[in-house]
């Protein structure tokens, strides 16, 4: 099974610039989780300082019981090999092909045999797609490729956790839904905790167990994945509706004064960049492909959120009840579909 | 459960906890970097001795400082032996003592010259080229994606890369005291009409075995700072290929200043504890 990553407290600043602070959270053993946020808003480098990459000034990140932002640098270095990241473009070494740049952890982490490094290299680049690809070097490859390259190269050690990092930029979506469905199918195999950071709504409404939010330096909220979805919050709805309207701006900041002029001029009739529908509420989660085992953490979260229902918004509340089998329903106490919200 | 529950937007009424900002204090800066340079050195020691070793990077490394240093290191330390040839020639023709230019050249090209120029050339020509290297790995995330797979960078990269250029700092170190002499030699004798036999006898008259062990120790030493200096600012270049290209320049720079200081240092702590021949 995954393990668990407990965030608490944590702040970062570069130089007068604060980034975010006081951000607490847990991602539960083996769920998959996706952290939103506007572009500059720090994703990345909260991604980072799970990794030890860039030390937070206050705060703990506790993985396996070893705080990843004060413990040593041999505790760090072991830690880290039971995390697969996948950096934004692929980070792939430039001097080497594909295949010994998948192969690089394990030749400096295994004692494999390179009989056995290839059967593993392969395996996983077929995975991701790009079998037969073997000898090319990063710079004659599709950014996409790399992405997936990258991917590729942050499995072979069977990480307990995988961290993703904008894994749908710069790919079509028919990629970014194979790409979706191949982490659904990997958490599916390997039980390994995931967290995706991603600006892309698709993959936040269908992929993750639980989805939180970083915005104005904060987190807006971090929950399971019915809780954002129907949220009432103005930047979550912006967000996930990609208005212009609302408190999210083009810089970081936006004044009551431009925030009043665009709704005058949607007031007016003027498009406000959504398409006019409202694409907040629960779509059906993706399964893995069938002929895979089934998820164990869909039960594990099940219990979980069970146990705190009475703690969420009414209309997750309402939406978690809604989505129960007759048998959870039953198992649960919960009321039967439509009859509202127990109190 | 706290955290798993909805959070609010900060309050608009400037409750929010601002964290404490640093005071800039004049020269904090300075004093900041080279603390790091010298931990990067540090570990750079520690972890020369930590398993496993990067062989093949160490000779790919040592090939390359190797092949881009020769053919410049010979090429400069011709004229530099027959500057101080010629030069020492004349002085000491104007002090009657022409039968001790051979052993006064013999001491400052091996002494003086021949590290420094080793060192110059393999800062210049394999530190420039080493930071050029690293940072453009460190630009294009490669050196934290080596990180995150639990390979240390400093043990991978910067160690072999140190250990090449004091190595190959020692091996040019002997090759250019041979070519600088040899050079000093054809000037001297051809050029300025000395007596060849006269040259070549008062070589023991007042050099003596020291004389090239610290030599070669400060070619040894200068490798290091060299490898040290491109490494360190090839690992932390500011922000994007300009970054890089100014990397490259300012550790060249500091390379140059921090060379000749320390060799300053080392000179005169060898003339104060070697004593010199015959006395």
């Amino acid at each position: 099974m995954g393990i668990e990553v407990v965030v608490e407290g944590l702040t970062k600043s570069f130089g007068r610039r604060n980034v975010w602070r006081d951000v607490s959270l847990t991602l539960p053993a083996g769920e998959v989780s996706v952290m939103l946020g506007p572009s500059g808003t720090g994703k990345t480098v909260f991604l980072k300082s799970l990794v030890g990459l860039v030390k937070p000034e206050r705060g703990r990140v506790l993985i396996n019981g070893v705080d990843m932002v004060s413990c040593s640098e041999r505790q760090l270095y072991q830690t880290r090999k039971l995390l697969g990241v996948m950096f934004q473009d692929g980070a792939l070494f430039g001097s080497l092909n594909l295949f010994d740049n998948i192969a690089f952890p394990l030749r400096e982490h295994t004692k494999l045999s390179e009989r056995q490094i290839r059967a593993i290299v392969e395996e996983k680049m077929a995975l991701v797609g790009l079998a037969g690809e073997e000898h090319k070097l990063p710079g004659m490859i599709s950014g996409g490729m790399r992405k997936r390259a990258g991917l590729a190269r942050a499995l072979v050690l069977e990480p307990q956790i995988i961290l993703c990092d904008e894994p749908d930029s710069g790919l079509d979506p028919v990629r970014t839904a194979y790409l979706s469905q191949l982490l659904i199918d990997l958490n599916a195999q390997i039980d390994a905790t995931i967290l995706i950071v991603t600006h892309n709504i698709q993959v936040a409404r269908t992929v993750p167990d639980n989805i939180g939010m970083l915005f104005r330096g904060e987190l807006v909220m971090f929950g399971p994945r019915e809780v954002l979805l129907t949220s009432d919050e103005p930047a979550v709805a912006q967000f996930l509706n990609g208005r212009r309207v609302g408190p999210i701006g083009m810089s970081e900041e936006k004044d009551d004064a431009t925030m009043l002029l665009e709704q005058s001029h949607v007031d007016a009739g003027h498009n406000d960049g959504s398409g006019g529908e409202d694409v907040r509420g629960v779509v059906p989660q993706l399964e893995p492909t069938p002929g895979l085992p089934p998820r164990l953490a869909v039960q594990r979260r099940m219990e979980r959120v069970m146990a705190q229902i009475h703690t969420l918004p009414p209309a997750a509340q309402q939406s978690i009840l809604d989505s129960l089998s007759p048998i959870d329903r039953v198992r649960y106490g919960a009321p039967a579909a439509g009859e509202g919200v127990r109190s | 459960m706290t955290d798993q529950a909805t959070r609010e937007l900060p309050a608009a009424d400037g409750t929010r906890h601002e964290p404490p900002v640093p005071v800039p204090v004049f020269g904090a800066g300075a004093l900041r970097e080279t603390g790091r340079l010298f931990a990067l050195g540090a570990a750079v020691i520690r972890q020369t001795f930590k398993r496993p070793f990067q062989v093949r990077e160490l000779i790919q490394q040592f090939w390359f400082i190797a092949s881009v240093t020769i053919l410049p290191t010979m090429l400069v330390s011709i004229p530099f032996g027959a500057v101080i040839a010629l030069q020492v020639g004349s002085l000491t023709r104007q002090l009657g003592a022409e039968s001790f230019t051979g052993a006064a050249s013999v001491l400052a090209v091996v002494q003086q010259a021949s590290p420094l120029i080793t060192a110059l050339l393999v800062a210049g020509a394999g530190g420039s080229a080493i930071c050029a290297d690293l940072g453009a790995r460190t630009i294009r995330e490669e050196i934290e994606a080596m990180e995150v797979m639990g390979v240390s960078p400093i043990q991978r990269l910067v160690v072999p890369r140190v250990l090449a250029a004091m190595g190959v700092a020692t091996l040019l170190n002997g090759l250019v005291s041979v070519v600088g002499v040899a050079g000093g030699y054809f000037f001297n004798v051809i050029m300025q009409g000395g007596t060849p036999g006269a040259y070549l006898a008062s070589f023991s008259a007042l050099a003596h075995l020291p004389d090239l062990w610290i030599s070669e120790i400060k070619a040894v030493i200068f490798g290091f700072l060299a490898g040290v200096v491109a490494a360190y600012r090839g690992l932390n270049p500011r922000g994007g290929p300009k970054g890089v290209g100014d990397a490259v320049n300012q550790s060249v720079v500091i390379a140059f200043l921090l060379l000749f200081f320390v060799n300053l240092v080392l000179t005169a702590i060898y003339l104060q504890v070697v004593p010199p021949k015959g006395m």
